[in-house]
């Protein structure tokens, strides 16, 4: 923990490092660990049984998911693939609303300065909200089923994705679009012809990562009552159904990898 | 104009163009796919809203005070559970790191494990691991902290293996020549180089797993998620209110005040 | 025709760009504007289209006062001066074509623009002006894929492609070598001189003003110093112009002649 012993190794100074930085970092030292022991400590109060208890109960209860019960496999496809759609619908529409967002947000291109921090005022609030407390908040204006879901998630990733692609527009070369105003070209022909090309392999590469990430997310939205596989994870858990709950896990870990690898692999294409 | 010749068309090959088509293909089936299979029941949404939407926001907007005492509470168990968990998570992240490091574990294969494990981990989302952990330990806030703890050790660990995989390697040639041994290679040689950057990718953890943290009570594992599923139940949007404020301030000061210790670190 | 009439540029941090400008360019001249940088050179021509707005005089292009334009009057200006810049700007993800259609925006509308459905005359002028560059053969290259040289031989195509009756072009060899210098010269040259376009150029190697421009205007802390035809300056004038003495640098050095277009 003490990086700064090491580092004045490193330069060479070693007896002359000042007392007082050492003294610092001792006390952080020893701050962060007390601070660690006293959420341990808080985090165990409920628990009956102490950590021991704890260590040995869990073993017991991991083998009762085992072996998943894989003949219901074929009932747990139709809620997983709600949830994949659930998570295309949802990048498809926060991928169209980013491009205003994004571009609101880009100093370079959003001149007016209460706009631009308006907007990322907005965004950095968005983005602090975890995704199922969104879902919980729609599913009680919608009622239960995908479409909070799917809201949750448009916002959720909205948030993210036009943070990404503002800084990728930011970084953004310059002069091609002063050549184009230079020619009488307007805003939108800018950045038709400027921007876009620039930033289009990146955008891509975001609205796929962001993909990702909504499926992730979609899984777990069931259990808020916003539509998907999770809702039917929750059922089984509540019936003490372990091996059917482990099919579902199993399903969802195969899933997520899945799509990962794919999108990874569009990705290595892209750029 | 005294000519009208058009360039040429540019050469596609046959194979770009079948490659171009199936592409398309693919993504108009995946849409198609989407948009039959999903079911939403619009009636009852549109006619849920209407009745909700002047009730629910005009109370989200005006948190209820009196709770602040209990949210404040719950918000410092999240605190917790994220600090406790991810403080295990960066202990623990190390010999998965290292091990998954293919400069350290010396062998393809060791390396191609650790890799291996570490996304298998960050496959599983936090919130079907704090179920698992709920299971185990109970309905209570250490099981946060574990399912905190195993989703974290993923990420920083795959962090940490890329970290040591750019070790400057010559620092440590010139330490062997000067004849250090290996405890002083690896505390001379290698922890200035990682250390650094280790901690500062585990308080930025710290950032992640506090917004994770924060919905572990949905499913029994303590912190202010438990606050969120009561308010949700019944309908206590006042309430609601004011758990969100909590969240996005408590979330807002963590981030600020995590991307300045990390600019400092690194 | 364009005519500075005691024009002044103040920037808003108080730098003063140019100072009570007066000067006249006739139809057809090629001009090169030479100075140290931070004479004030770009100021002066950005002021022509407008990038920069001067604060203070008239300036007429075509015996109208361009600085009360705005939105479409201003983007209608534009159209008809073309403009080059010392780093190409090109997009460079982008291919030849689509770079050299660019020209063309301001002449075509955002619908058509977006969705690239250029009318069939802009192609084949686009296509005419990177033949009179040489570079046809680069057509379908990817900008970055281009050497310097031929980066800013596109970007000549692209303002060629606007069609326009005036060039400013701001330091358009400053990034290159100089056999490409002298051909990127040897090019702006032969447009002005077949196409009757009047054409500004910023330069600050000496023996490059002298060899191409019709006319000499020297700038020195955003003043003219001196106006008058390159036939009458030599090395004095330009240490008047620079208030020092002439040093190798200010030399872009002869090149064997290339590639005679």
């Amino acid at each position: 923990m003490n990086n700064h012993d090491h580092r004045s190794a490193q330069v060479k100074t070693p007896s002359i490092y000042p007392t007082k930085t050492k003294a610092q970092i001792t006390i952080i030292f020893f701050i962060v660990i007390g601070f660690y022991l006293y959420s341990m400590v808080k985090t165990q109060q409920e628990m009956v049984g102490g950590f021991n208890n704890a260590i040995s109960n869990m073993w017991n209860v991991m083998l009762k998911f085992f072996p998943p019960n894989l003949e219901v496999i074929g009932a747990v496809w139709p809620p997983m693939a709600t949830t994949i759609q659930m998570a295309i619908i949802a990048t498809t529409i926060a991928t169209i609303l980013t491009i205003p967002l994004a571009l609101l947000s880009a100093q370079n291109i959003t001149t007016s300065k209460p706009l631009y921090y308006t907007t990322r005022t907005i965004l950095n609030i968005l983005r602090t909200i975890p995704d199922l407390v969104l879902a919980v908040i729609f599913v009680g204006l919608f009622g239960i089923g995908v479409l909070p879901g799917i809201l949750a998630l448009i916002v959720f990733s909205l948030g993210i994705l036009a943070k990404l692609i503002s800084e990728t527009i930011e970084a953004v070369d310059m002069n091609p679009l002063e050549a184009m105003r230079a020619s009488g070209a307007n805003s939108i022909q800018m950045i038709a012809y400027g921007l876009v090309p620039q930033v289009l392999p990146q955008f891509t590469s975001f609205v796929l990562y962001v993909l990702e990430l909504n499926i992730r997310a979609s899984v777990v939205l069931g259990l808020v009552g916003a539509g998907g596989i999770g809702l039917i994870l929750d059922q089984q858990l509540g019936f003490y159904n372990y091996p059917n709950a482990m099919t579902i896990i199993l399903v969802i870990f195969v899933v997520v990898l899945t799509i990962e690898y794919i999108s990874n692999k569009i990705r290595e294409a892209l750029i | 104009m005294n000519t009208q010749t058009l360039p040429p068309k540019p050469k596609v090959s046959i194979w770009k163009k079948i490659k171009r088509a199936l592409i398309v293909l693919i993504i108009i089936a995946i849409y198609v796919w989407t948009f039959v299979g999903i079911e939403i029941e619009w009636d009852r949404a549109l006619e849920r809203i209407s009745r909700n939407f002047g009730v629910v926001i005009p109370k989200l907007l005006s948190p209820d005070w009196s709770q602040l005492g209990k949210v404040s509470a719950s918000m410092l168990e999240t605190i917790f559970i994220a600090f406790a968990g991810t403080f295990m998570a960066a202990i623990l992240a190390l010999p998965l790191g290292f091990l998954a490091a293919q400069n350290m574990s010396g062998s393809k294969f060791i390396a191609g494990i650790g890799k291996w494990i570490l996304s298998a981990i960050r496959a599983f989302p936090n919130l079907i691991l704090a179920i698992l952990f709920v299971v185990a330990v109970g309905v209570n806030a250490f099981a946060g902290v574990l399912a905190i703890a195993i989703g974290s050790i993923g990420m920083l660990g795959k962090l940490y293996s890329e970290v040591v995989e750019s070790i400057d390697m010559k620092i440590v040639e010139a330490m062997e020549a000067t004849g250090a041994n290996k405890i002083q290679i690896l505390f001379y040689g290698y922890l200035p180089q990682i250390i650094p950057e280790f901690l500062s990718y585990a308080i930025y953890r710290f950032e992640i797993d506090i917004r994770a943290s924060s919905i572990l009570g949905l499913v029994g594992a303590g912190g202010i998620g438990t606050m969120i599923l009561f308010a949700a139940n019944n309908r206590e949007w006042n309430e609601m209110g004011l758990i969100l404020l909590a969240i996005i301030i408590v979330v807002t000061v963590i981030d600020f005040f995590s991307a300045r210790i990390r600019r400092k670190i690194v | 025709m364009i005519e500075f009439k005691n024009v002044g540029l103040v920037y808003p941090n108080g730098t003063e760009g140019l100072k009570n400008i007066n000067v006249k360019i006739n139809d057809g001249e090629f001009v090169v504007i030479v100075g140290l940088s931070g004479a004030g050179k770009s100021t002066f021509i950005r002021s022509i289209n407008r990038l920069v707005t001067p604060t203070s005089g008239t300036l007429l292009v075509d015996n109208e006062d361009i600085l009360q334009y705005r939105g479409k009057k201003l983007r209608e200006l534009r159209t008809k001066i073309g403009m080059i810049f010392q780093n190409y700007n090109l997009v460079k993800r982008s291919n030849v074509l689509k770079n050299v259609l660019a020209g063309r925006l301001g002449h075509t509308g955002t619908l058509r623009s977006i969705f690239g459905m250029y009318k069939k005359e802009d192609i084949a002028l686009a296509y005419e002006s990177l033949k009179r560059v040489n570079i046809a053969d680069k057509i379908y290259n990817r900008a970055d894929e281009l050497s310097g040289g031929q980066q800013q031989r596109v970007s000549i195509a692209r303002v060629l492609t606007q069609k326009p009756s005036y060039i400013l072009a701001d330091e358009p060899v400053a990034s290159l070598d100089p056999p490409t210098s002298h051909q990127v010269m040897t090019y702006l040259k032969k447009i002005n001189k077949e196409d009757n376009i009047t054409t500004i150029v910023n330069l600050h190697f000496i023996d490059m003003a002298m060899e191409y421009a019709d006319r000499i205007i020297g700038m020195r802390a955003g003043e003219i110093v001196f106006d008058g035809p390159a036939s009458e300056v030599n090395e004095k004038t330009f240490e008047q112009i620079y208030g020092r003495t002439i040093r190798e640098d200010d030399l872009r050095g002869e090149a064997e002649k290339v590639e005679q277009p």
